[in-house]
């Protein structure tokens, strides 16, 4: 098994990262690397600092309600950035169709609120390529 | 890869680089020996957990962007169990990197009981063949991460803090004997003082003569003081030609820990005791 690097950002101005650090401490008890970046990070930071940090995979926590535009800009930019390949997961208050539709535009997995601890480890390494 | 992109400074090609550093040394020796060889200034800040290390380098490293290129390396420990770690120095590193001039990684250190994995010194070998004039390389200072960063480093900044350990306990973990610099951050704080005094007598007691700054790193306080600090002494090294031992000393160091690193891999991978030490004899005797 490869050693999965995962960048963990959290978009937007809420101040919650609750949720974004528990997910992180549960992944590196999963034996992954967890680049964790903080509140308040901006489409550009965060494009920034996977890049800079190679992760195999970027996690992004929204629970503001502006997922949309959130992650089109972070897509955007990752293409501009040559860093489009790394496969982009999204966890928070996502609703089902917003959920269909972020999946269209190229995120590679969404997780809704309750999702289990085993299922995020074993999709985080399914879109890291490492089955 | 190619070298060409690495020496133009292309930032992606240099992160790629350094995911081959860390999981692939032979292929990562190979790349490095292909860049013309050229060395970086390399400062280590450590000290203890939470003393505001990463808050310091966040300001120090946009110092010294300004006359060199300038990166940042941020460890944190792996955990023993499964080998994952949380890396969250760049949590306090925004600064630098909203500037688009510092380039930073975070590294987990995979080392030996503690130690720092031979990646690190690849790493800093590698910025400094793409053009990294500064790399500060930030460790928490327990263990034996302690004495690799004394060792990776050409100078050592030590941060200690009022209200995180007391000075028996920096004692007792022998770090005093490692900084070329004290910092006593939190100056804001109280106690801060009182540390920086304690600092002062104890290095007195020990017949160590160094110099001792206060900081107040989140509201940015004599961030310049310690600034020219670290870069006056490091023009000291070069101009009395140290830098070159300091440089010999990091080889020298990358390739025993490189060793014990693949001998540790082997054992855990299976390979038996027994013969991996017939093996090393055989080469010894040069069969
Ligand atoms: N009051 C005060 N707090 C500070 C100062 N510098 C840093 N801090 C705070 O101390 C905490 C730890 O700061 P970091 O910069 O993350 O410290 P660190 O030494 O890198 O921590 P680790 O890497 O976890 O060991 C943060 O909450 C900072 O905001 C300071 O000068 N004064
Ligand atoms: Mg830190």
């Amino acid at each position: 098994m490869k050693r999965i690097r995962i960048l963990v950002a959290k978009p937007g101005l809420d101040g919650h990262d609750r949720g974004a650090k528990v997910v992180s401490m549960a992944l590196r008890d999963a034996g992954m690397e967890v680049i964790y970046t903080g509140l308040r990070q901006s489409p550009s930071d965060i494009v920034n600092a996977a890049l800079q940090e190679d992760a195999d995979v970027i996690g992004l926590s929204i629970l503001s309600g502006a997922h949309m535009r959130i992650c089109e800009r972070i897509l955007e930019l990752m293409k501009e950035k040559g860093i489009a390949e790394k496969p982009v997961v999204v966890g928070g208050i996502i609703p089902h169709g917003d959920a269909e539709k972020l999946k269209k535009k190229g995120i590679a997995e969404v997780f809704g609120p309750g999702t289990s601890l085993n299922h995020l480890e074993k999709r985080i390494r399914e879109v890291a390529g490492d089955k | 890869m190619n070298s060409n992109s690495l020496t133009n400074g292309d930032e992606l090609s240099l992160s790629k680089a350094l995911s081959v550093v860390e999981s692939d040394r032979i292929s990562a020796r190979r790349l490095i020996s292909s860049l013309p060889e050229k060395h970086s200034l390399v400062v280590g800040v450590t000290g203890s957990p939470g003393a505001g290390k990463s808050t310091l380098v966040d300001h120090l490293s946009l110092r010294f962007s300004e006359s060199a290129k300038t990166a940042i390396i941020a460890i944190d420990p792996s955990s023993p169990f499964r080998g994952g770690s949380l890396l969250g120095d760049r949590i306090r590193m925004s600064r630098a990197s909203r500037s688009g001039k510092v380039f930073i990684r975070s590294m987990a250190s995979r080392g030996l009981v503690g130690g720092l994995s031979p990646g690190i010194y690849d790493a800093v070998d590698l910025l400094g063949r793409c053009g990294y004039g500064f790399v500060i390389v930030e460790t928490v200072g327990v263990g034996q991460a302690e004495t690799d960063i004394v060792n990776l480093s050409d100078l050592v900044v030590l941060v200690l803090a009022p209200g995180i350990g007391d000075d028996i306990q920096i004692m007792k973990a022998g770090i005093m004997e490692i900084g070329d610099i004290y910092v006593v951050n939190k100056m804001d704080m109280p106690g801060a003082e009182q540390l920086a005094r304690r600092v002062k007598s104890i290095l007195e007691f020990a017949g160590i003569e160094r110099e001792i700054v206060m900081t107040g790193a989140v509201e940015g306080k004599n961030i310049d003081k310690l600034s020219d600090l670290i870069t006056g002494k490091l023009n000291k090294l070069k101009k009395n030609g140290e830098i070159e031992n300091s440089r010999k000393k990091r080889t020298e160091h990358a390739e025993l820990n490189a060793a014990l690193f693949a001998v540790r891999e082997a054992a855990t991978e299976g390979v038996k005791l027994e013969e991996l030490i017939e093996c090393l004899q055989k080469l010894r005797e040069g069969e």
